[in-house]
């Protein structure tokens, strides 16, 4: 494995000392045993550009974005929540920063300001209806996700490339892994690299994990989704906590969303199409329960990796139709829901 | 006097509460404030008009026409999500991946047939072919329901699954060919019958209705989802299966699916296989809400939900009305929804019932203070 999630994995062994080995452990288990035997079968059997350590990093450096939707989605699903508007969202930050960069000639710095205050006031929006007035959060992520994909065609309708010196040159920056790399033709060592986008997806992955596992409001989280009316009675603030999950969720779209910028360098209408869904898919993958109050970040970041090495296998396997991924990914959710399903049905009995 | 008065005035008050409390209230509301609207900017708006057709026919014409023609496919719809959501607490989002699949065994039927085949034959193999995508369609929803049923999988996130793959498995049908079929006779059933100025999904559609209230009038189905919907395992206790009750709205929904596509594919004869239907699962859920049913199950009023269905195709009518782009329709779209559901919930609706009663209450105070002085 890289070196980046090294460190998650000792924290993650030190958790399961600590807690034994519970159900939901054997379905963090089964998701990271799945991604591992699917890499090295493809190692094995595939050849084809998987024992380059660089293929690994593709991976990274093509779902920095997703890997941040999906643990904002996490956060959200974990208090009982859903936020169907990340992948609209992540559309309208990529436009409105395109625009900004490139037609009112503004700098980097303010269009991650741009970003950030999108996703934030879509988390605030979306929090307060769904915490304070109670709405059901499918019906008022669904609006917002109508809301933002108006809003991108408003803003344009076409695709912009962005060429604005300063932020090409943060978008190509390459961050060299050490002693991992491949030698080339000619011989030549070439260092494998991850570009800026996945360490600040790490970075935010790490500190999310921290708050869910050590913070007080991390373990509100779990409290809220597991039971609501126990929580209250615990003297937890449900409402204040159910409106920081989805604020929180909506910061990590505007995180995504600039993540996915860096990547495209582009602003389009057709950017993060099906996002949210991938999000989710990551997410169910990873163990987190819908009904909340189950989940994990390293989960769900495994849950990304395995969706991403099925993609990458069966596209490399030559089923070029685009249809072949999408049934597969949809193989894979089925599975692991399945799974779900049967390990809950004998936790409920095994406590009858 | 005063007395009489407030008393008078709460005979008033009462019977505007009865109204606004009524679950019909909110769609009616709102299509009433819509139609005002449009009397306001343009009055034209409602006109109709029976005018030839490129193809001869005398047909009626009119943005009202038009609301009824295309809000067909959303009202079938929204029969069935009714039901789905009313059985198993949870909506499907895999309707228009679905109409995707059903249109495209229509056409893979169709586009076989040689061109110069006789009427009789022609209506035999349509029917087969309905018949078939029926049964894929009702086979989807079992696969979506008993997943849902058995393995107590939620019903969003079950339904993910065919969300993701149905594009892809409808292309997949038909080796991912652009098909368009040339015989007029197929489009029948998504324009117009010559001689008939009525669009043809409208008479569709009625007999939809006309099924599915004849369906809840004679068997149970309505006080059996309702149970089930609002407590599944005391509905065991009473002798229900709420397995395959759940199982059977999904069906039911999948039937309305098949409907669906039929249309559909019958309007343009071709299939575009990642347009097709494109969010009708999100207006399909919305014309639910709309309709004022708890999205969270039990009981459910199936005439509100397909108020509802009609009420989102006015609203997109008249946005189209205002030269809005068809893309950016989704934010106005948004907008008015966020403030019918605000309007409907029933947090709000305690607020303002409190702010009212605290007026009352003050008034009459203020009054015996009068008296006494």
């Amino acid at each position: 494995m890289s070196v980046n999630t090294g460190s998650i994995d000792g924290e993650k062994l030190k958790l399961k000392r600590r807690s034994g080995f519970t159900d939901t452990n054997l379905l963090l288990i089964i998701t990271i045993a799945v991604f591992f035997v699917m890499y090295v079968c493809a190692v094995v059997f595939l050849k084809k550009g998987f024992t380059k350590p660089q293929m690994f990093f593709n991976i990274l450096n093509e779902n920095a974005s997703l890997l941040v939707l999906s643990c904002g989605m996490t956060l959200v699903m974990i208090t009982g929540g859903i936020d169907i508007s990340v992948g609209q969202v992540t559309s309208l930050v990529c436009m409105a920063c395109a625009v900004h960069l490139e037609q009112n000639g503004g700098n980097v710095f303010s269009s991650m300001c741009i970003a950030l205050a999108i996703g934030l006031a879509f988390g605030v929006v979306q929090g307060f209806l769904v915490a304070y007035l109670e709405f059901q959060p499918f019906i008022v992520t669904l609006a917002g996700l109508f809301f933002a994909k108006g809003m991108t065609t408003i803003i344009s309708s076409d695709r912009i490339s962005v060429t604005n010196d300063a932020f090409v040159k943060l978008s190509k920056y390459e961050v060299e892994i050490p002693f991992l790399g491949s030698v080339n033709k000619k011989g030549i060592f070439i260092p494998a690299y991850v570009e800026v986008g996945v360490v600040v997806a790490l970075v935010v992955v790490i500190l999310l994990f921290i708050v869910l596992r050590w913070t007080k409001l991390g373990r509100n989280f779990y409290a809220v989704g597991g039971n609501n009316q126990s929580a209250n009675m615990l003297g937890i603030n449900v409402k204040l906590t159910k409106f920081l999950a989805h604020v929180l969720c909506g910061l990590c779209a505007g995180i995504g969303g600039y993540l996915f910028f860096l990547h495209a360098c582009s602003g389009s209408p057709l950017h993060a199409q099906g996002a949210e869904m991938n999000a989710i898919a990551s997410s169910i993958i990873g163990g987190t329960l819908l009904s909340g109050g189950v989940g994990n970040i390293v989960g769900t970041l495994f849950g990304v990796l395995s969706l991403s090495t099925i993609k990458m296998i069966v596209t490399s396997l030559g089923f070029d139709d685009p249809w072949w991924t999408n049934i597969t990914v949809a193989a894979m959710l089925c599975l692991f829901l399945l799974v779900q399903s049967v390990i809950l049905a004998r936790k409920n009995r095994s406590k009858k | 006097m005063t007395d009489k008065q407030i008393s008078s005035g709460n005979s008033v008050k009462g019977f505007l509460g009865k109204m606004v409390s009524n679950q019909l209230f909110i769609p009616l509301a709102a299509l009433l404030l819509l139609v005002l609207f449009n009397l306001v900017a343009d009055p034209t708006f409602f006109k109709i008009a029976l005018e030839p057709s490129s193809t001869g026919n005398l047909i009626l014409s009119g943005n009202i026409i038009t609301i009824i023609d295309n809000a067909s496919e959303l009202a079938i719809l929204a029969i069935g999500m009714t039901l789905v959501t009313s059985a198993s607490g949870g909506q499907d989002i895999s309707v228009g991946s679905a109409i995707a699949i059903a249109g495209s065994v229509v056409l893979r039927i169709v586009k076989g047939q040689p061109a110069d085949i006789s009427s009789l034959s022609f209506y035999g193999m349509l029917f087969g072919a309905f018949l078939l995508c029926v049964a894929v369609s009702a086979a989807f929803g079992a696969f979506n329901g008993a997943l849902v049923a058995y393995f107590k999988i939620q019903p969003m996130v079950a339904t993910l699954i065919l969300f993701t793959a149905g594009r892809s498995i409808a292309a997949w049908i038909n080796n991912n060919d652009n098909i368009s079929i040339n015989d007029t006779r197929f489009g029948y059933f998504g324009n117009f019958i010559p001689g008939i100025p009525v669009p043809t999904p409208v008479f569709i559609t009625i007999i939809c209705l006309v099924v599915i209230a004849l369906v809840l009038k004679f068997t149970n189905l309505r006080l059996y989802s309702q149970a089930v919907g609002i407590n599944a395992s005391s509905s065991r206790l009473n002798g229900i299966n709420p397995k395959s009750i759940k199982l059977l709205s999904f069906i039911i929904l999948g039937i309305c699916v098949a409907v669906c596509g039929f249309i559909k594919v019958s309007r343009t004869s071709s299939i575009t296989y990642s347009v097709i239907a494109n969010n009708i699962e999100m207006d399909a859920i919305l014309a639910v809400a709309l309709g004022g049913n708890n999205l969270g199950g039990g009981k459910f009023n199936l005439t509100a939900s397909v108020i509802g269905a009609y009420v989102i195709q006015f609203l997109t009518t008249t946005l189209f009305k205002f030269k809005v782009s068809s893309s950016a329709i989704s934010a106005y779209k948004a907008v008015v929804v966020i403030l019918l559901i605000i309007m409907s919930a029933p947090i709000v609706r305690k607020w303002f019932a409190d702010r009212r009663n605290r007026r009352l209450a003050a008034k009459a105070e203020s009054a015996t203070g009068k008296e006494v002085a």
